[in-house]
């Protein structure tokens, strides 16, 4: 069925001067643009309708009167100025942001470590580290949620149970009852997850730097660290630049983790990053109107975040 | 290319290496360890390393609620969905982007990749006030529609990747040999992209088959819960977690995805080659 809507305009190819046309053709046919038809109707309907109903809501007083049948009331900015006033939004927007800074530089900083001992382990080492990598890279969230977790029960988890023979008094120990530790629990769980991508990448880029050039630096006495600050990182620098500017707007969005790990017993509010603040907000307490609009505040923060991404990958479009 | 210079530190960075594959592998381990174990060893003081004697009363009690049954059912038909329709809209909109040059081509590849970097949890309020509009709440059509809109960036993204790789002119010269142009796409360009579907289709299918958050957010009722989602209602502080269960049921819903995950990894390479065929 994909084929059917491909009936070529063949007149225009038979170019009369007998040049061969260009590999993409310049056209005026509306053939390209039945052909993105129905995936831009879809991200329209999906995306498009809900970014604009999501500006209007809020603008509105939405709350549980609304939803059970009152009309939505234009408030105009009230629902903004009441949240710029609200001082528990600038502690979960704090909040989130340390979260998503500290996670992705530990990420960045663990997955690229990682890739440099990489080079230096021995082939079997490498091999097993990779296989594993690899493991924990396509382990489903929530599967990795659950089984943190009972990692870290308070109970019966390994995690206490170690620390305890270590000398440690960490029986009992309840991980997820302060928000400190509760943090904590998470961001094991995130940098995780995510360090095989980080490892995978950076090592990738790593291959990538000429041998003659380290060598060469070798030879006119640069030290193993001066090699790799002044040529191996320069010449990696752009893939991590945007890995790590992946990591900080993934990290900047994490819910799941947070979401089940409340769930499980952490104090929410002491705990709500960005993501979760909303879905209590809205889906929660009914509040659709405020909830829009501190999401419409988090498309911005993701906005100017990622900015300087879109521009990395629009100059490498054009080369 | 750069080697440790003295046979203690290369020891060292290999002891580091082992180490790491510890912490990566163990949690994997210990989910399908734990699957095995009798409750009287999974609620011991000292740990069970290993399942001898394993059991398989988890997987039983898991299975035997029937709501597991229900989750996969909903799981499996939002997912095909999704990977069936995302990749049908993304391999049409691939074709435009990589095969014709048309006004709005450049605009379209950006706003594709601003669009990817929309995070739901912006965006999850009003795609709930949509879909309770059309009443598509709790029903797999509501969950596919928004699925297939966060998976079809990326698939068209790479899609055009692959469709690029295959050079036109191997479809000129069927044609020259006497072709049509639906014929010489069909025979020659289509299966040389066969690897870069399957490829992609597997992206969107692990996509979404892991997804939470919408799904908790889209699927409320507890008969519509994708496996994720079920397999968070098991997780209770209140009611005590029946660890054993919910390592079963994590380690059910991990398989396929581990399975599928290790073939794309190496077909992701194999169909990227397969897609620069000397031209």
């Amino acid at each position: 069925m994909a084929t059917s809507t491909l009936t070529p305009p063949s007149v225009d190819d038979a170019a009369p001067d007998g040049s061969r046309p260009a590999r993409p053709r310049r056209t005026r046919s509306p053939l390209p643009f039945g052909l993105l038809l129905p995936a831009v109707l879809a991200l329209g309907l999906a995306l498009g309708y809900p970014l604009v109903r999501q500006v209007v809501l809020s603008l509105q007083e939405f709350g549980l009167a609304q939803q059970f049948g009152r009309p939505a009331e234009w408030v105009g900015l009230q629902n903004y100025r009441e949240l710029v006033g609200d001082p528990y939004l600038w502690k979960v927007v704090l909040r989130s942001v340390l979260f998503c800074l500290v996670n992705a530089a530990v990420t960045m900083a663990v997955g690229v470590g990682l890739a440099l001992l990489m080079q230096r382990m021995s082939k079997p080492v490498r091999l097993l580290v990779q296989s594993g990598l690899l493991l924990a890279w396509a382990m489903p969230v929530l599967a990795a949620l659950t089984v943190w977790q009972w990692l870290f029960d308070s109970q019966y988890g390994v995690v206490n149970w170690l620390l305890t023979k270590a000398g440690g008094d960490y029986a009992g120990h309840s991980w997820l009852l302060e928000p400190l530790s509760f943090f904590l629990v998470a961001s094991v769980i995130v940098v995780w997850m995510s360090v095989p991508f980080v490892a995978f990448t950076a090592y990738a880029a790593l291959t990538q730097v000429p041998a003659e050039l380290v060598e060469a630096a070798a030879m006119d006495g640069a030290s193993p660290r001066q090699r790799l600050r002044h040529v191996v990182l320069p010449t990696v620098s752009p893939v991590l630049l945007v890995v790590g500017l992946l990591q900080v707007i993934w990290d900047l969005r994490v819910f799941t983790q947070i979401y089940v790990l409340q769930k499980a017993g952490g104090t929410t509010r002491d705990t709500n990053l960005l993501g979760t603040y909303i879905y209590r907000l809205g889906i929660g307490s009914g509040d659709f109107g405020t909830a829009a609009a501190v999401a419409v505040f988090m498309l911005a923060l993701t906005v100017v975040l990622t900015a300087p991404y879109v521009r990395l990958m629009l100059r490498q479009e054009e080369s | 290319m750069s080697r440790p210079t003295s046979r203690p530190a290369r020891i060292l960075v290999d002891l580091v290496g082992l180490l790491v594959f510890v912490v990566a592998v163990f949690p994997v381990y210990w989910m399908v360890n734990t699957s095995l174990l009798q409750r009287n060893e999974i609620r011991s003081p000292d740990p069970t390393w290993l399942p001898f004697g394993g059991s398989f009363d988890n997987y039983r009690r898991v299975l035997s609620g029937g709501r597991f049954t229900d989750a996969l059912l909903v799981s499996l038909s939002v997912t095909l969905a999704t990977v069936v329709v995302a990749l049908v809209f993304a391999f049409l909109a691939a074709l435009a982007v990589s095969r014709f040059r048309f006004r709005g081509r450049t605009s379209f590849i950006v706003a594709l990749l601003l669009i990817q970097m929309i995070p739901v949890e912006g965006l999850f309020i009003s795609q709930y006030k949509m879909l309770e509009g059309f009443s598509l709440l709790n029903t797999v059509a509501g969950l596919t529609l928004v699925y297939v809109a966060s998976v079809l960036p990326f698939t068209i993204w790479t899609l055009r990747g692959f469709v690029a790789g295959v050079p036109y002119e191997l479809e000129e010269a069927a044609m020259v040999d006497g072709c049509s142009r639906l014929g010489a796409f069909w025979r020659v360009t289509f299966p040389l992209l066969a690897p870069g579907l399957v490829a992609t289709g597997v992206f969107g299918f692990l996509q979404a088959w892991n997804e939470f958050t919408l799904a908790v957010v889209v699927m409320t009722r507890e008969d519509k819960q994708t496996l994720p989602v079920w397999l968070s209602t098991f997780l209770d502080v209140n009611r005590g977690t029946d660890w054993g269960a919910v390592m079963a049921g994590s380690t059910l819903i991990a398989v396929p995805v581990v399975v599928f995950f290790l073939i794309v990894q190496g077909r992701m390479v194999s169909g990227l080659t397969a897609g620069a065929v000397k031209g």
